[in-house]
């Protein structure tokens, strides 16, 4: 397009001339593979994150806030602090992950990338995955990561710590999932906030009941790789089914 | 790029109560530019996202090389470029960044071709800025330089020339001159219609 060979024809009245033909590219353009694309997506939201830092601090500072309160409403007695640790991790967790995923196609919808998604001839089941997958790395992951502090100012022994990370992790990435199929339901709704946790709550009930307890078995010190299991069963299942759905969600909102 | 039309059949959209769209039709061939005209409100930009498949048409159907576009959306997809209202740019990106995800995501790109859309659309001076910092018009000169990169066969713009200067009106005549004559085809809704450089062009008015 942008060769010297395309700026020549213009004066020419194109339905005329099929010799126009000549102006044609001569190797056509290649187009890219359903993972280069997605793999592009991937690294455009990434980036995106790191221009505008105060988004992906929010979540993150929302949780380290519920989690270093407790001590301070309830008793700064160790062994009570503990009992509670696990409720308050995953509850605190659930809510900073809902509060993150608000970001998660409001942008992308608001200023017309979603729609050059739905319109890129690529599968945008693909690049919905893509996206969830940079949401659950600026999110999710960091939580998990975050969480063994919240875990040692709770009174929690570093023992415990590998199991804790293991389940937020695992957990959080069926949120994001989740999440990317509410978010991409309220896609339209201008104040969504309500509707998507009235959506997506509900959900993840499984994620916090599995989570909760391979914690508190972390804490504990005993072994905790049976609800660790079924958190990972968790994931799988989303990981197949919600880039589907969500990816249905979002060509329904564009309409 | 052999035989490519883009035929319409009928087309009819409702909006709640409003029948937006009665009884759109028309053929376009290689070469062929239309520009859909119409005051604000008559459906121009809903007629361009039926078009293209973002919404569905209650009645009617679009025909790409004679075929029922619903039978392979993808394919469809993959041969046209949707230029909306607004530029699909992000603001924290640079022009350069937005055009190398943008363009990257649906073909294989080389920067030295990168390079030469944004010179094309006199964007270079400008594309190492993040994009909020840059006025309407020259967002529209780097979505244009994006249009021209996908090298499709068909073009469907809405409001082209908006914010643009009269040397940037001329930049789109001659960009889709370009296209046309390339054997590709053009859909442009414009409320003032096309700069008369652009030839071959059929106009279909929409009433309100």
């Amino acid at each position: 397009m942008s060769g010297p060979e395309s700026h020549v024809a213009h004066a020419l009245a194109p339905v005329a001339t099929p010799l126009a033909l000549g102006a044609q590219p001569a190797h056509p353009a290649r187009s890219a593979s359903a993972f280069e694309a997605a793999r592009l997506a991937l690294r455009r939201d990434l980036q995106l994150a790191f221009r505008k830092r105060s988004q992906l601090v929010q979540p993150l500072a929302f949780f380290a806030m519920v989690t270093l309160l407790f001590p301070l409403a309830i008793s700064p007695e160790l062994s009570r602090l503990r009992e509670l640790a696990p409720g308050v991790l995953w509850v605190g967790a659930l809510l900073a992950s809902l509060l993150a995923l608000e970001f998660l196609f409001r942008d992308d919808a608001h200023d017309g990338t979603l729609e050059q998604y739905a319109l890129s001839g690529q599968s945008l089941t693909a690049l919905i995955f893509a996206k969830t997958l940079a949401h659950w790395l600026l999110t999710g992951l960091p939580l998990a990561l975050m969480a063994p502090l919240a875990a040692l100012s709770l009174g929690v022994g570093v023992a415990a710590v590998p199991g804790i990370v293991a389940a937020v992790a695992v957990g959080s990435v069926t949120l994001s999932l989740i999440g990317s199929i509410g978010g991409a339901l309220t896609l339209g709704i201008k104040r969504s906030g309500a509707l998507l946790s009235l959506l997506t709550l509900p959900l993840s009930l499984p994620v916090l009941i599995f989570g909760a307890r391979a914690t508190q078995l972390a804490i504990h010190g005993t072994p905790f790789l049976a609800p660790l299991e079924l958190l990972g069963a968790l994931a799988v299942f989303a990981i197949t089914l919600a880039p589907l759905a969500a990816a249905a969600a979002v060509r329904i909102s564009l309409e | 790029m052999l035989d490519q039309t883009l035929e319409v059949e009928n087309l009819h959209l409702w909006r709640g109560e409003h029948h937006v769209l009665r009884g759109v039709q028309f053929a376009l061939a290689r070469g062929a530019c239309l520009e859909v005209c119409g005051a604000n409100g008559s459906g121009k930009t809903t007629l361009l996202r039926t078009l293209c498949g973002l919404i569905y048409p209650e009645e009617g159907r679009v025909l790409w090389n004679g075929e029922n576009v619903r039978r392979d959306l993808r394919a469809f997809h993959a041969a046209l470029a949707y230029l909306g209202h607004e530029p699909p740019l992000k603001s924290d990106l640079t022009a350069r960044e937005n055009l190398h995800y943008w363009i990257g995501i649906r073909r294989q790109l080389a920067a030295e071709e990168l390079s030469g859309a944004l010179a094309r659309v006199g964007a270079l001076a400008f594309c190492e800025r993040q994009v909020r910092t840059l006025s309407a018009g020259q967002r529209r000169r780097v979505a244009l330089a994006g249009i021209a990169l996908l090298a499709v066969p068909l073009w469907l713009l809405d409001e082209p020339v908006t914010n643009l200067d009269a040397e940037g009106r001329d930049l789109v005549a001659e960009l889709i001159c370009e296209q046309l004559a390339r054997g590709g085809m053009v859909v442009a809704a414009v409320h003032h219609g096309l700069p008369p450089s652009v030839r071959n062009v059929t106009r279909l008015e929409l009433a309100a």
